[in-house]
This record gives C-alpha cells, structure tokens and sequence, in this order.
C-alpha cells in the first residue's frame, strides 16, 4: 500500500497538477466563455475573462444561419448508425474469436486491424468514384458504411477482449442447460458483456462523431455533419469569434460529455489491448 | 470448448465482418493501383491507359514529394516528441495523491473528445490569429511584437495544434502503465538507496517501455493522416503539405488521378512499414 | 435410465492424443469418480461425456442409445463446474430457473420445483440474491440446484469443491454424498484429491496419462491396487514403496506397505532406522523412519501417542499379510 504522504508535499502537487490540468483544458474553456460574449466584447483589449455581458445570441445566430440542427442531426445519425451496423456485424465475429479460437484466429485478427492502418488517401478517388457511380454521394447510407468500416476492426477487437475475459465455463453451462448457438449468445453472453459492449458503443459514437477526412470529403450538403459545419466557418466574414465559439462548444459539447464517462475504455479500445 | 458444432457456427459468424473488410480494403486498392498506371486527368478529358511506372517516376522525383516527405517527418516527429515526453512527465505528476486527482484527469483528457476541426479553427482563429488572438495580447502584454504564427511558423504553429489534441491520449496511455507498475519494486530500489532520478532511468522508464512503443506506433499511423487540421489552417500552404495532403491536392484538387493514385500507393506502403512492427508488438501481447 | 457405455473412446488435440483407445462402463444411479493427477486427462474425459469436446473416435452411449454426435444440451445431462459458472446477471432463482426456460418446463412446474430444490439445499432465503453477494459454499449449492431441476439422466461434477476452504470442503462432501442417496442419480465425479474419491465413490476410476489404471470399489483399490501407480496414488499417507535387496527377498522388483501395516518398537523388529520428522494429528502419530537400506524414509503410524524424539533409533515391523509385491513392469504379483 502507498504509504502516508506529507501534506505539504501533497499540497505542491495538487498545485501544479491543477495549474496544468486548467492550461491544457484553457483553450475549451475560452471558446465555451466566448460563446457568452458579443462579438465585440470577444475580441475586446485587453480580452475580459468573467465580467462581461453574458449572452445566448450567438446560439440564435448559429443556428439561424447555419441550421445548426440539421447538422447535429446528421451527425448524430451518422455516429449512431455506425457504430450500431458495426455492432451488429462485430458481435458474432468477436464471439467466434473469442470463444472458438482456430489456428488461423490471431491472424484474422491482426488482418482486421492491418486494414485500420491502411491510408484513407490512398483510396480516396475509388470511394469518390463507387460513390458517384452508385448514386450514394453525400448520402447517409454511404457514410454510415464508410464510418462502420474505417472502425469495425476496433470494435471487434475491442468486443473481443472483453469477450475474452468471460468464463468459457459459463457459456459451457448455459450449453449443458440445453441453450443453443442464439440464447446462448442472447441471454448470457450479451447481458454479462454488457458493460462492455457499452463502452465499445460510446468510443465508437466518439471516434466516428470527430472523423473528418471521409466526412469532409463525401459530404457537401444533405449529409454533412458538424465537422463539415464547423469547416465552413474556415473562411469568415467579418467578426465572427463568438459565433465561431457558440458553433464550436455546440460541436464538441456532447461528445466532451460521452468522453468523460468513456475515459477509463480509451486506453483498452485504442491500444488494441496492448497496454492495460 | 470446441467441437465440430461450435467450430463451423464460429465460421459463419465471422464471415460477415471479415467479408465487408476484404471488401473495403480489397476494391478500392485494386483501383487505386490500376489508375496509378494510366494517365487519367478527367478535366481535360484524358484517359490513357498504361503508361507504366511514368506516374510513381514523377510522382516520387517531383520537388514536391520530397518536400512534403520532410514536411510529414518534421511534423510526425515534432508531435511525437512533445507528446511523448509531455505524456511521460504528466503521467508521472498525475500519478501522485493530490486532491482533486479525478477532475485534473478530465481536464487533462478533454482536448482528446474535440473534433480536429474545431480545435484547428480555434487555435487559428482565438490563439494564434496576429490581431485578435490571445497570443497576441499576451506578446503586446509583455511588451514584444505580435507574432503571426501561421504564416511566420505554420508547420511549428500545426505541430503545437496537433500535440495538444494527442498528449492526453499519451498521458492517459503511460498514467495506465505507471499505475500498474508494483509500487513494492520502487520500495526495494529506495531500500537499496536508489536516489528519485536513478529511480525513474532503471525502473520507471523501462517499465514504461512497452507503452512508449505502442504510443508512438499508434500516434505514428493516426498522424501519418493528420488532414482537417491542415485542411482548415492553412491549406496545405507555407510549408505544410505533408504526404497525404499532397496526394490529397493531386487526386482532388488538380484532379490528376494517375499522379495522385501512384502517391496513394506510396502512402501505402510507407503506412505498412510502421504498421508491421505495431503489429509484431500487438500480435505477442495475444498470445498471452 | 442413466447409464453410459464408452466404448473406444479417443481423443486427440492435434497431434497429441491424450486419450488412448478407452472403454468404460457407468451404471444407472452409480456413483462413479475419477481421480488422477493433474493432466491424467480426467477432465478431458468428462467434458467428451458432456459433449463439450468431440470425441476423435469411438463411442459414448447413453442409456443405451448413441449419444456420440449428439449436442450437449441434447443429452440430458447436468454439470456442475469447478468455477460453478452461475450467470452473475441473473438472480439465484433465475439461474435455477434457466436450464428449465429452454426446455420449455411450463410456469407453474418450474416454481415447483425451484421451491423443492431451494428447500433441499437450504436456499431459500437466497432466491433473490445474485451470486456475487452469496459465499462460495452457497454459490456451489446454487450450481447444484440448477443441476437438480432439470431431473437429468446424469450430474457430471468437475472438481466442484477445488475452490472451497477445508472445512466446508468436508461438508459439502458429505451433502452431495447426501443427495445422491435421495436422487439416486448417476452421478460423474472428477477430482484430483483421492480423499474425495475414496469417501464418495462407489466406483474409483483411476487414470494416469488418459489410460484407465484401474477401476473398482474404493477398499478394492485399497487392498488389492492392481499396479503400482495405483497403489502409491489410493490411500493418505502414501503406501512405502521399497525396491532393492528387501524387495528381492521376497521375490518381487518392488514391496509396498501402508503406513498402518508396520509395527513399531523401541527394542527390536525387521528394519532399524533412526526417527525424523514426527507429524502429531492426536489420533494418530505419523513418524518419518530413515533406515540406512532404503533410499527414502518410511513412513509409519504409530496410533495414539507414540512418544519418540528425533534421532531416536526404532525398530519397523512390516505385517507381511498385507504386503504388497509388484514386478519389474509395476504390475502386482499374487
């Protein structure tokens, strides 16, 4: 056990700690306090960091202007439908591997993750090409598969390593019980890996919400998400910091939150379970 | 647990996954690779076929290539040793009792959850703009001059964007392998009088190893695509087209596929060199 | 109804077979265990019996009928695991209830008989709990209910009591003792502790390296063990095994003698030796003889309080009634 700490000792640490911990979080926590101010005040001299007029109006105008929403809604179904496809198709594979592990298993599983590391630029004029040629450019479908894809050979893996740590016993006794192949996977395997298959969800929702290279390039209006939104703002016109601001803290709000409770999964799901 | 059953249930229940992957990685390299040999440059209205190695030769003796090679290298490098290094000191102090452990560490992880293009835009726009960003007050403050940093240092000004979207990842990776390093070994070096520093170079340090490696590696194959950072600062400009914003600009700004694909398979192969020594490092932790 | 016949029965994994050509008889309401050390391939026998590993060839009927590619759920079977395998997300009523959900017992059958088993095995104050917050002796009890209702042809136990301390190792000994007289059940049971294999068992397998060493009745194995692996495996204390000239006296490659067998003196008797370690249970005293002969101490007991010292010289009297003489393959000589 650690042993008793001096208080002073403690107290220097927490000082520094807190001191960096609050600069690397700062560059957050001026965008989400610009969003309050006009945009006058935002580029005000010297910049006020509390005492200003607090507003909501950049929020109106965002949304106005921009359609915030629709954006929002759209990354919301591309995020969700990625990860929920990806599930469905990654839960058997992850069982099979986990639980029948062949001679040729390992070697599927570090294909599956080969394909991960495979430069999406380097076959960038395909997809645009199958893309146009099928129709599906800018379309749901073709990014919730593009998503799905680029983050499967994580969320098997990552299924599988919780997988992995259930008994194999447990599933031999719901055998014995007389469940088959399917209430063998529904009513023990699914509610024990539960947490689990939860924090493969919400990594999977995150990764895919950020992704902004297929999501910059295979959007233009209907199905673009909030990266392609903030994009836009990459040009300006006139003052826009607060806007930006109110725009960015919309952008990456709810995702901040799901990362919180996600925090602990980060390590398993993007090491590959190669540090625990 | 395996019987005949099992073994060919386990085979059709992996099927789907391993066919959409062949799939995604399958078709479009074939493409890829079959454009990377025709001379195909759709706004002109020229499609030849087979023009042999001709777009790999220009691709690879183009000024550009280089460049942007040295770009890619500087910049991977730079990230990887600011978050490295950032990463190890920051795991260490996380890893101390101090109150409040639980909200430093969500303070310290956020910029991780930030999308990369809003973070590229507010680095660019509230930080480091040379008018209004607040860097600028804070040089003014100080009493220097205003400092343009995505015109005056654009790769350094990208690389700090960069490292601090990363460096919570590092830190949360060596936090994980510091904690699990037994705290009894650190008791018997101090018994045996190792001092702090010869403490961190015998012990800490090589317990961190594994984890360094596989930080760098992974960092190294998500960097090795940094795209919306540069798309949205700037452009590719001043000094920051890297490999794959170079093949990017080739294949959909100049529209010339040939040219584009052929460096497309360079990203390739490139990205498989560092790929095949993650994956020896992933592969023996497996067989555990 | 409860009788299994394997009938050459092998199993190889890859190149290696762990199991040679192997013939066994189970019959209905016996209870059979099989002990053996560690890797003797015990385990692996009872799991081809489960059906949760496809035998290479061979044979396993059950009541007559040929069970061989038939799935585990299908044989009417029940197993109780070492690590007991009770689903942590269901409640203890639940995981009995689970094996009759797919079979499809009807509602009102199944609170019958959840109630019967809970009664039996004096859980019914714990229906609702879940596993994690039961102790290891309930958590046991719960995998043997959840065996019971489904009124199987056999239970199959793996090592079931390897996880518990001492004492409640001895009393769920004696429950499962217990229920298989009130069942009267075929009843598999594997174990490496031949403790439990000579107080349970009706009939002993013992295997060494997925051969059948012997099979028989406990005190058959006791009296009269039919090689010298069984001889030194059956019985706590282990039976001395002596080789050279004492052995060739007697016209054998080695003698075996149990701890119980041997007179012990202060004046005079067979083989002198000189005391080392004297291990005092109060009933008994088990006395660690070195006798310059023989290449390991023997071991005798002495009943009740024996009082020697260390480096006391004594006398060893073998009762040569219960001599046991094996040949050079170690097989025994009549």
């Amino acid at each position: 056990m650690a042993r008793a700490v001096t208080t002073r000792r403690k107290t220097i640490t927490t000082i520094v700690a807190w001191a960096i911990g609050i600069l690397i979080f700062f560059p957050i926590l001026w965008t989400i306090l610009t969003s309050f101010k006009t945009e006058a005040e935002a580029i005000a001299d010297p910049p006020s960091f509390l005492f200003f007029n607090w507003t909501l109006e950049n929020y109106t105008l965002v949304q106005e202007r921009s359609n915030y929403f629709r954006f929002l809604m759209n990354s919301v179904i591309l995020s969700v439908g990625s990860t929920l496809l990806g599930i469905i198709i990654a839960v058997p594979a992850a069982w099979a591997m986990a639980f029948v592990p062949g001679r040729r298993t390992k070697d599927v599983l570090l294909w599956m993750l080969s394909t991960k590391m495979l430069p999406a630029v380097g076959v960038l004029f395909p997809i645009v090409l199958i893309a146009r040629t099928l129709n599906i450019y800018d379309s749901y479908i073709l990014l919730i598969m593009v998503l799905m894809l680029i983050n499967l050979p994580i969320i098997v893996w990552m299924l599988y390593t919780y997988f992995r740590e259930i008994p194999g016993e447990i599933l031999e006794a719901a055998r014995m019980d007389g469940a088959g192949m399917r209430e063998e996977i529904l009513h023990v395997l699914t509610p024990m890996a539960l947490p689990g298959i939860a924090s493969t969800v919400l990594l999977n929702i995150i990764l895919a919400w950020n992704e902004a290279f297929w999501t910059l390039n295979l959007t233009t209006v209907k199905a673009a998400p909030l990266t392609a939104f903030i994009a836009s703002y990459s040009s300006p016109e006139g003052l826009f910091y607060a806007k930006l601001s109110a725009a960015s803290t919309m952008a990456i709000a709810p995702i901040l939150i799901l990362g919180w409770f996600s925090q602990k999964q980060l390590v398993r799901g993007l090491t590959f379970g190669a540090v625990k | 647990m395996a019987t005949q059953h099992s073994k060919s249930a386990a085979r059709v229940m992996i099927s789907p996954a391993v066919i959409f992957l062949l799939g995604w990685m399958i078709v479009p390299l074939v493409m890829t690779i079959y454009f990377s040999f025709l001379d195909y440059r759709p706004l002109r209205g020229v499609k030849e076929c087979c023009v042999g190695f001709q777009n790999y030769e220009r691709f690879v003796t183009s000024s550009s290539f280089t460049e942007s090679v040295i770009t890619t290298l500087i910049m991977v490098g730079g990230i990887l040793l600011i978050t490295v290094i950032g990463g190890i000191l920051l795991a260490l102090l996380l890893d101390q009792p101090f109150w409040g452990q639980g909200i430093v560490r969500i303070l310290v992880i956020a910029p991780f959850f930030v999308m990369p293009t809003v973070s590229a835009l507010v680095w660019k726009n509230m930080f480091m703009n040379p008018v209004n960003g607040l860097f600028a007050y804070l040089f003014k403050f100080l009493g220097l001059e205003p400092f343009d940093f995505l015109t005056q240092a654009p790769l350094f000004s990208i690389i700090l964007i960069v490292s601090w979207q990363w460096l919570p990842f590092a830190t949360l990776i060596l936090l994980t392998a510091t904690q699990s390093l037994d705290s009894e070994q650190l008791e018997a070096a101090e018994m045996d009088g190792a001092p702090v520093l010869s403490r961190f170079f015998y012990i800490i340090l090589p317990h961190l190893a594994r984890a360094i490696t596989v930080v760098i590696l992974i960092q190294t194959i998500f960097l090795l695509s940094i795209f919306a950072e540069i798309f949205v600062t700037t452009n590719g400009a001043f000094g920051t087209r890297t490999l794959t914003y170079l093949v990017y600009q080739r294949v959909l700004e100049s529209q010339n596929i040939g040219l584009g694909s052929a460096g497309g398979i360079i990203a390739v192969i490139l990205a498989n060199i560092i790929a095949i020594f993650l994956m020896r490092i992933v592969g023996k932790n497996l067989d555990r | 109804m409860g009788s299994i016949t394997l009938n050459q029965v092998t199993k190889s994994f890859g190149e290696v077979q762990v199991i040679p050509p192997l013939d066994l008889e189970i019959n209905d309401g016996e209870f059979v265990v099989f002990v053996g050390p560690s890797g003797c391939g015990k385990s692996t026998l009872l799991r081809l019996i489960a059906g949760l590993e496809d035998v290479s060839s061979g044979m396993i009927a059950i009541d007559g009928n040929d069970a061989t590619q038939v799935p585990p759920a299908k044989r009417g079977l029940a197993m109780v695991f070492q690590s007991y395998a009770l689903y942590p997300h269901m409640s203890v009523r639940k995981n009995i209830a689970f094996p009759m959900k797919m079979a499809g017992v009807p509602q009102e059958e199944q609170e019958k008989r959840i109630t019967n088993a809970a009664k039996v095995l004096n859980l019914t104050d714990y229906l609702e709990r879940r596993p994690g917050q039961l102790s290891g002796g309930q958590r046991q009890r719960v995998a043997i209910g959840r065996a019971i209702v489904r009124e199987p042809a056999a239970f199959l136990f793996d090592e079931p009591l390897s996880n518990l301390d001492a004492a409640l190792r001895v009393n769920m000994r004696l429950e499962i003792s217990e229920l298989h007289n009130t069942l009267e059940t075929t009843m598999i049971y594997v174990t490496h502790d031949q403790v439990e294999a000579m107080t349970m068992a009706d009939k002993i397998v013992v295997l060494h390296a997925g051969v059948i060493e012997q099979v028989g009745s406990p005190l058959e194995l006791y009296n009269n063990p039919r090689n010298e692996f069984v001889a030194g495996f059956i019985g706590s204390p282990k039976m001395n095994l002596i080789k050279g000239e004492e052995a060739a006296k007697r016209n054998a490659a080695t003698i075996g003698i149990r701890p119980e067998h041997i007179g012990l003196s202060t004046t005079d008797g067979a083989w002198q030796g000189k005391v080392g370690v004297a291990e005092h249970l109060g009933s008994d005293t088990f006395i660690h003889v070195h006798v310059p002969e023989f290449t390991e101490p023997l071991t005798v007991r002495a009943s009740g309080e024996f009082s020697v010292r260390h480096g006391d010289t004594v006398y060893c009297t073998p009762d040569e009634s219960k001599l046991h003489k094996f040949d050079a393959k170690g097989l025994r000589m009549t």
